[in-house]
């Protein structure tokens, strides 16, 4: 127990003395798992728009593919990324093993399947009457679909949520595509399994609570978003 | 209906500002900041993280040049703060930065047979050999070598400290049936301790109650043994590093210090391979060969043999470069 304790007043300690190779890894952090987030939501929330409105014959099959998707051991996902980016796999050329895009392209990976699924779930959700009346007011299909869209918003958000609460803890791919790198690839989850390793642990507790302190402050933000969002 | 995407609109932006600055986390000096013990400190003035990146640094020490060097070893090397403390001095006499990745010397050597490191470093000496007679690199050269020595419960329950070899000491675990924690992750420690098993007949699998394949890297092995009361091999670096928060284990056998570990084939050498260009073309081969030639250069050794004597009262690993 005294562990927490000591590792809360170091994590206060930490954020205070504005070390500047702690402020190094979690902007980088929010900066891999931010782009990865902004490009999941744009490929996986049309994607589950277009599969929760229209009737697409193999949707049974990649329902099923997104759910199992969202299931996917980030692990997994790693070794996959690593295998393709390695200088003897199929993208070695683009020399990305081991830096931060490596980081980025696993966990849009990871999620990719909620926010594709969830969006598609949260569509599904809507009055089928509302489509049918924005087509009879002469809406557009791309209006059509961003009125449903917004109608499912709390959906959508939750999904976005869900994405990036999935990938910002995520540890077993960032670690094995980015190599946990000082000053380059190293983020708050291999920080703390770094220090978890050499017994370290005061400074893994604190590192820990930042890393919940942030996700605490960005769900906050996003619900707010989302209570505004209904009003 | 306006909030909403005003909200979304919101939201991207924010995201995509994050992400602007996608390029500088790579240009920016890495900052030498978690080593404190760095005296000669070469000045680290961390760039604010959004400026552009420093095109035009004189100062030498930082490695403006985006020059990179990959080093791929094992995680005794790193977690005992010997890479902290003797890199700096690479980097600046190269002007070139060192990544260094991590992982257990079977880790270590995959990625340097897919090309995916400049330059390994690691310690078993028989991959070492099937790493450079399968032509992934050209040779291997002496870094540096210390101990293993077998770590254990304080009561030592199957009487090992009177045992004379390792392998008696193995056997002796193996007779009581105390249980024994194996790293199980193909590193150069497992590697050892599979070697140990073997020449006292034992084939160790996971019928046998007391044998445990936790399949952690060293540090987690020491930890968990301190938990659950194991018997485990060790190097001696890793745990003279960790002693401190290993409260319920002591050295059982192979002494406090390295002269005197009794038996020979606990003895522990590190080698350095440079990855062989003509397999990876991509490999920064010149920087490789000049990190190969500094590591075993005699100033580095020099300062390898003294790493650690300050806060250990002794050296962690001992150099032993061919002159």
């Amino acid at each position: 127990m005294n562990e927490f304790v000591t590792g809360l007043a170091q994590a206060i300690q930490l954020i205070l003395s504005g070390d500047p190779a702690l402020y190094e890894i979690i902007w980088l952090s929010l900066q891999v798992t931010g782009i990865a987030l902004v490009i999941a939501m744009l490929l996986g929330i049309p994607c589950g728009a277009a599969l929760g409105l229209y009737r697409v014959r193999t949707r049974g099959f990649i329902t099923v593919l997104l759910y199992t998707g969202m299931g996917l051991p980030p692990v997994v996902v790693g070794l996959f990324v690593y295998l393709l980016l390695s200088r003897s796999g199929p993208l070695g050329s683009l020399g990305w093993l081991f830096t931060p895009s490596a980081m980025v392209a696993a966990q849009v990976i990871i999620a990719f399947p909620l926010t594709a699924g969830l969006t598609m779930t949260a569509v599904q959700g809507v009055d089928p009457a509302l489509r049918i009346q924005a087509r009879a007011l002469g809406a557009t299909q791309l209006q059509e679909v961003w009125t449903v869209l917004t109608e499912a918003r709390i959906g959508v958000i939750a999904a976005i949520v869900a994405a990036f609460g999935s990938i910002i803890s995520e540890v077993g791919a960032v670690m094995l595509v980015g190599g946990n790198i000082e000053g380059k690839t190293r983020v708050l989850t291999t920080a703390i399994v770094l220090n978890t390793r050499t017994g370290d642990f005061e400074l893994a507790i604190a590192l820990g609570l930042i890393l919940l302190a942030i996700a605490f402050g960005i769900n906050g933000a996003m619900l707010v978003l989302q209570r505004n969002a209904v009003d | 209906m306006k909030r909403f995407s005003l909200l979304l609109i919101l939201v991207l932006a924010l995201v995509a500002a994050v992400g602007c600055a996608t390029a500088t986390p790579t240009a920016v000096p890495p900052t030498n900041a978690p080593a404190p013990t760095n005296a000669p400190a070469p000045t680290n003035a961390p760039a604010p993280t959004n400026a552009p990146a420093p095109t035009n640094a004189p100062a030498p020490t930082q490695a403006a040049s985006g020059c990179t060097l990959r080093l791929s070893t094992t995680t005794s090397t790193y977690d005992s703060g010997l890479l902290d403390a003797i890199l700096p001095d690479f980097k600046q006499k190269f002007n070139c930065d060192v990544d260094v990745v991590a992982v257990g010397t079977g880790q270590a050597l995959e990625i340097g047979s897919k090309g995916d490191a400049d330059v390994v470093l690691v310690h078993a000496r028989k991959s070492e050999d099937k790493f450079v007679a399968d032509g992934f690199a050209k040779e291997r050269f002496d870094v540096m070598y210390n101990d293993f020595i077998l770590v254990g419960p304080k009561d030592d329950p199957a009487k090992v400290k009177s045992a004379t070899t390792a392998k008696e000491a193995f056997k002796m675990i193996a007779d009581s049936g105390a249980s024994f924690a194996s790293r199980g992750d193909k590193s150069g420690t497992n590697t050892k301790e599979l070697s140990v098993w073997a020449s006292a007949g034992i084939t160790p699998t996971k019928e046998m109650k007391w044998y445990n394949a936790l399949g952690q890297g060293m540090g987690e092995t020491l930890l968990t043994s301190n938990e659950g009361n194991f018997y485990t091999l060790t190097d001696r670096a890793t745990w003279l590093a960790m002693t401190a928060k290993l409260p319920n284990l002591e050295v059982v056998f192979g002494g406090n210090t390295i002269d005197q570990n009794p038996d020979k084939a606990l003895y522990n050498p590190y080698g350095v391979m440079a990855v062989n260009p003509d397999k990876f073309p991509n490999v920064n081969a010149a920087m490789a060969a000049n990190f190969v030639k500094w590591l075993v250069s005699p100033e580095t050794q020099k300062m390898i043999g003294e790493f650690g004597k300050d806060k250990f009262g002794q050296a962690l690993f001992y150099p032993n470069a061919a002159p």
